[in-house]
């Protein structure tokens, strides 16, 4: 029989940055305290089976004021995917005029993550 | 009225200036840069908004929201444009700007409100002996070299400080393929946001080294080494633990400091502590008409806050153009009220609080919707914040954890005026914790 497993993480869905204990079991989650809301419950279990995060970069820009265009995942990506992301967003190159919220990428990393335009230019 | 910053303090404040009543031909943002946004613009990562949109945005994303309120609205502003001076008469304020557009050229205003932001401490705030090389900047510096110029300002990177800044600049460095060695912080604790030592260093197998320090530089013409070593209880160095880390950057990350060279030279009085000028409950300064808010006031923990300092500081500086001066679209001169340090009493910071915002008030003028923000001056466990009137205890409230790295706030609320209003000749208040 498998016993439960106990860890301290802090919950980075917003900058309150709760401190949580989280029990779990084989992947599956048995209890989280510590917690101020209901969202840390969510990043706890995904933290066990799953973690990812939300990823921000540059692409170059050109025919803009400014040289770089910030991105970012419009939806977490695989943790352990994000080297392999970074080295697909730096070869990517656009022109501008580029509207905040364009999609640069579609199905980034895996399918319904898009890469987004983080600004007008 | 002039608004002198465009970052997120000077855009809430330009809106909600014109929402109280100011046309927008009255309102004039004045703005360094060759954009809108202040320093979001290089903060790319995610993380702002959450008070404010309840979303997760990231600099640029948060900024953009009020850059295209500012344009809706229709709300003048001058870009590339650096305020030399301010110089105050009582009713009538000349701004002195020199702009490519303008040239060198004076502007006149009812009212201003100081929203410069703040800069970082730098090497010489420091004193670390050693050479002078290449490589040695701000966290912010290189991240605006990373985020907006492109240059990669190293491959080997040791971090000082562990403020938010540094831990956010190194997961950039990472990503973009520089090693990040250490993150050295003087202190026991950090004072980044818990989210992000875990998502910054955490994620990444960076180490944090608490209670450590840079004591030596080494380096001709370009960083070659650091070396640091851990502190005892005084913040002495113990040259048994010196250690050596071969690194070509060394990013500091030690503390914001308001930027207030244009309010000391306008004689507006400062506080040593905050290095922001006094401010009363409409966030006026001891200058009549001239109001602060945001991170040239005290440094907040998080841009919604700055936000939301900036939309009291425009309320309240289109109430006083109003109200004080006469019909801001006649301009007919109406009678001045007394200034900060004249009327009001003081909020004192008693046994554990290092400051308080605002640091006077007048107890006639306070709404129920005012804020007593105000910082610890050390990491307290268990104990109660406490607002006392004289030696009166008008509010308190337990707390689990207090730290210096969060900012604290007593809402002012229906109660604690009505309780404030009871009392007869109020000498001062004074906000403290109870150990």
């Amino acid at each position: 029989m498998e016993i439960s497993e106990t860890k301290i993480l802090i919950c980075v869905t917003c900058p309150v940055g709760c401190e949580m204990t989280v029990e779990y079991k084989n992947k599956d989650l048995i209890s989280v305290t510590g917690n101020n809301c209901k969202r840390g419950e969510k990043y706890a279990s995904n933290e066990i089976v799953n973690p990812r995060r939300v990823l921000t970069s540059t692409v170059i820009l050109s025919g803009a004021k400014i040289k770089l265009m910030p991105v970012k995942t419009d939806k977490p990506i695989a943790k352990d995917k994000i080297f392999e992301a970074m080295r697909e967003i730096n070869k990517i190159k656009i022109e501008a005029p580029v509207k905040m919220g364009d999609v640069l990428r579609r199905d980034f990393t895996e399918q319904g993550i898009n890469l987004v335009a983080g600004r007008d230019a | 009225m002039v608004i002198i910053g465009g970052g997120p303090a000077g855009l809430a404040a330009a809106l909600e200036a014109k929402r109280y009543g100011i046309n927008e031909k009255e309102i004039l943002i004045v703005e360094r840069e060759r954009e809108l946004g202040g320093i979001l613009n290089q903060c790319i990562h995610a993380g702002f908004g959450i008070h404010i949109f309840e979303e997760d945005l990231t600099g640029p994303e948060y900024a953009s929201r009020f850059i295209r309120r500012v344009r809706e609205e229709k709300i003048e502003y001058i870009l590339d444009s650096m305020v030399l001076s301010i110089s105050d008469n009582k009713i009538i304020k000349i701004i002195t700007v020199v702009s490519p557009e303008l040239g060198l050229c004076k502007i006149e205003a009812k009212a201003v409100i100081l929203a410069m932001g703040c800069r970082e401490r730098t090497r010489g705030a420091l004193n670390i002996p050693g050479t002078r090389p290449a490589g040695i900047l701000t966290a912010g510096t290189a991240q605006r070299f990373v985020n907006i110029e492109g240059y990669m300002p190293g491959r080997e990177v040791v971090i000082l400080g562990s403020g938010d800044i540094g831990l956010i600049m190194a997961r950039r460095m990472t990503l973009e393929g520089a090693k990040v060695k250490a993150v050295c912080e003087i202190m026991p604790y950090s004072n980044g946001l818990a989210r992000n030592i875990a998502q910054c260093l955490g994620d990444f197998d960076i180490p944090l080294k608490l209670s450590h320090t840079v004591v030596q530089i080494n380096g001709r013409d370009r960083l070659e080494s650091v070396v640091i070593a851990k502190v005892d209880e005084n913040f002495k160095p113990v040259a048994e633990t010196r250690e050596v880390i071969e690194c070509d950057t060394l990013l500091l990350s030690v503390g914001l400091i308001p930027e207030n060279e244009l309010t000391a030279e306008a004689n507006i009085t400062l506080d040593n502590i905050t290095s922001g000028a006094v401010v009363d409950e409409t966030l006026m300064t001891s200058a009549d008409g001239i109001f602060a808010c945001g991170n040239v006031l005290h440094v907040h923990d998080l841009v919604d806050f700055v936000t939301g300092e900036g939309y009291k500081a425009g309320r309240a500086a289109a109430e006083y153009i109003i109200e004080n001066i006469g019909n801001a679209k006649t301009g007919a001169p109406g009678a001045s009220r007394p200034t900060v340090g004249t009327v009001g009493i003081e909020i004192v910071p008693g046994e554990g609080v290092r400051y308080v915002v605002p640091q006077r008030v007048n107890l006639k003028n306070l709404k129920s919707s005012d804020k007593f923000l105000f910082r610890v001056n050390n990491i307290y466990r268990n104990c109660k914040i406490i607002l006392k009137a004289d030696d009166y205890i008008i509010y308190s409230r337990k707390k689990i954890k207090v730290m210096p790295s969060e900012m604290e706030s007593i809402e002012i609320g229906e109660d604690i005026l009505s309780r404030l209003y009871k009392l007869n000749n109020i000498n001062n208040l004074e906000i403290c914790l109870e150990k």
